[in-house]
């Protein structure tokens, strides 16, 4: 008998079974929870979520935009090494130009030199035999002045005439 | 514990309506208190998160880590709110008895509602309740009974033991703790007023008991959250 009295007692310090507790816990742990699901915990996910989604969302992007750097590095290199080539290409070009222009104008340089050289010569020679003929023509006339003073008395006129004549003749068979 | 409780019996009439008014207030004082606490964390909620909402947001890692250790996260989504609810809830009363023990006339009517075994099994009871709700609604109700008969069909019985086991044990765990803090809480203020020298004295072990009890809080709630999410996995994964 004891032993009950001290076993209920005991129940009913740690509380007994009172349905009413036990109701009013149960509505309003599942009220809280409820509320709690609506009000707190579900925007406070919907937060997570959002920034978890944005965080990839943006690491994603970082990655496409590096991809896309790279391929423009790239693209921009090749681009520099084919005009770098360009311009060698052209430089070499140039040169070869140059020196072909070189060339040409030596040649015609040249060229115009000896023409210049030859129709210098060919003047020289028709002046040299312009002159002769008029030499020639003077000295005959003065070889026939000279002739007919020195021999005036001596000879006619025609005999002198042909006498020199003949000589200028030998004179021209001799040159 | 020479406080009494006090007793609302037959509420209307109805015969088996008894309230023990603390434990009710109790029970509604810490619910409105968590309640306010999370509405506040989590309004103004930020992109970079600062403040409260770090802790709040670590509170939630945290559970979520506590379901994925137990079963795979897909289908242990949906207990994220009540694990969260049940921890913060389990804590908030908890560390109600610890600030203060408020008696009047010799009636207890400010302690932890988690120091009567009525809250605390009422808690566990719809928990447990829960996961059979669960186990037939992921499983469908064909796997659910199958589950009764696995690995050997001779473990039926014991099957159905661990049910009433699991209940008893998940909600007396955290009410025999709590309830000797407690005690032990009590005893020491009655020490305090034995005589105006040992007050003074009674203040060093009071400290030492409600940092005691502040851990033990802690860890009950967590343990109470993970055994809730353990029961849950055994219901609603398909590998166990």
């Amino acid at each position: 008998m004891q032993l009950l009295a001290g076993g209920l007692t005991i129940f009913a310090s740690i509380g007994g079974l009172h349905l009413g507790d036990m109701l009013v816990v149960l509505v309003s742990f599942l009220l809280l929870l409820a509320l709690l699901k609506k009000f707190a915990w579900g925007p406070l996910m919907n937060q997570m979520e959002k920034r978890e989604n944005y965080i990839a969302s943006e690491i994603e992007t970082a990655e496409k935009n590096r991809l896309e750097a790279e391929k423009a590095v790239n693209e921009a290199n090749e681009r520099l090494k084919s005009t770098r080539q360009d311009a060698q290409q052209l430089i070499e070009d140039a040169k070869k130009a140059a020196q072909q222009q070189e060339q040409s104008i030596i040649q015609a340089a040249e060229a115009a030199a000896a023409r210049i050289k030859k129709s210098a010569e060919e003047e020289i020679a028709r002046e040299k035999e312009k002159a002769i003929e008029a030499l020639q023509a003077q000295v005959a006339t003065l070889s026939v002045q000279i002739a007919t003073k020195v021999i005036e008395k001596e000879i006619s006129a025609e005999d002198q005439e042909q006498l020199i004549s003949e000589y200028i003749k030998e004179v021209g068979e001799e040159r | 514990m020479d406080h009494k409780s006090p007793m609302l019996n037959d509420l209307f009439g109805i015969p088996w309506l008894d309230f023990n008014l603390s434990t009710s207030l109790m029970t509604i004082v810490s619910a409105v208190i968590v309640f306010f606490i999370c509405f506040f964390a989590t309004r103004n909620l930020q992109m970079k998160p600062k403040g409260f909402q770090n802790f709040m947001e670590w509170i939630v890692d945290f559970v979520r880590g506590i379901v994925s250790d137990t079963m795979d996260w897909k289908t242990g989504k949906v207990f994220l709110p009540l694990g969260l609810t049940l921890l913060v809830y389990i804590f908030i009363s908890n560390m109600l008895g610890i600030m203060t023990v408020v008696v009047v006339d010799d009636y207890l009517w400010w302690k932890s509602p988690t120091s009567d075994a009525v809250v605390t099994l009422t808690l566990s009871a719809t928990i447990v309740v829960l996961t059979h709700y669960y186990g037939v609604k992921v499983k469908g109700v064909k796997e659910y009974v199958k589950d009764y008969f696995r690995p050997v069909p001779f473990i039926f019985p014991f099957k159905i033991i661990e049910e009433f086991t699991n209940t008893m044990t998940l909600g007396l765990r955290l009410f025999g703790n709590i309830f000797a803090k407690e005690i032990l809480l009590s005893l020491i203020i009655k020490l305090a007023f034995v005589a105006t020298p040992v007050t003074f004295l009674a203040v060093i072990p009071m400290m030492a008991w409600q940092g005691f009890g502040l851990f033990i809080g802690a860890i009950q709630a967590f343990i109470f959250t993970m055994l809730t999410m353990v029961y849950m996995s055994h219901k609603v994964s398909s590998d166990h």
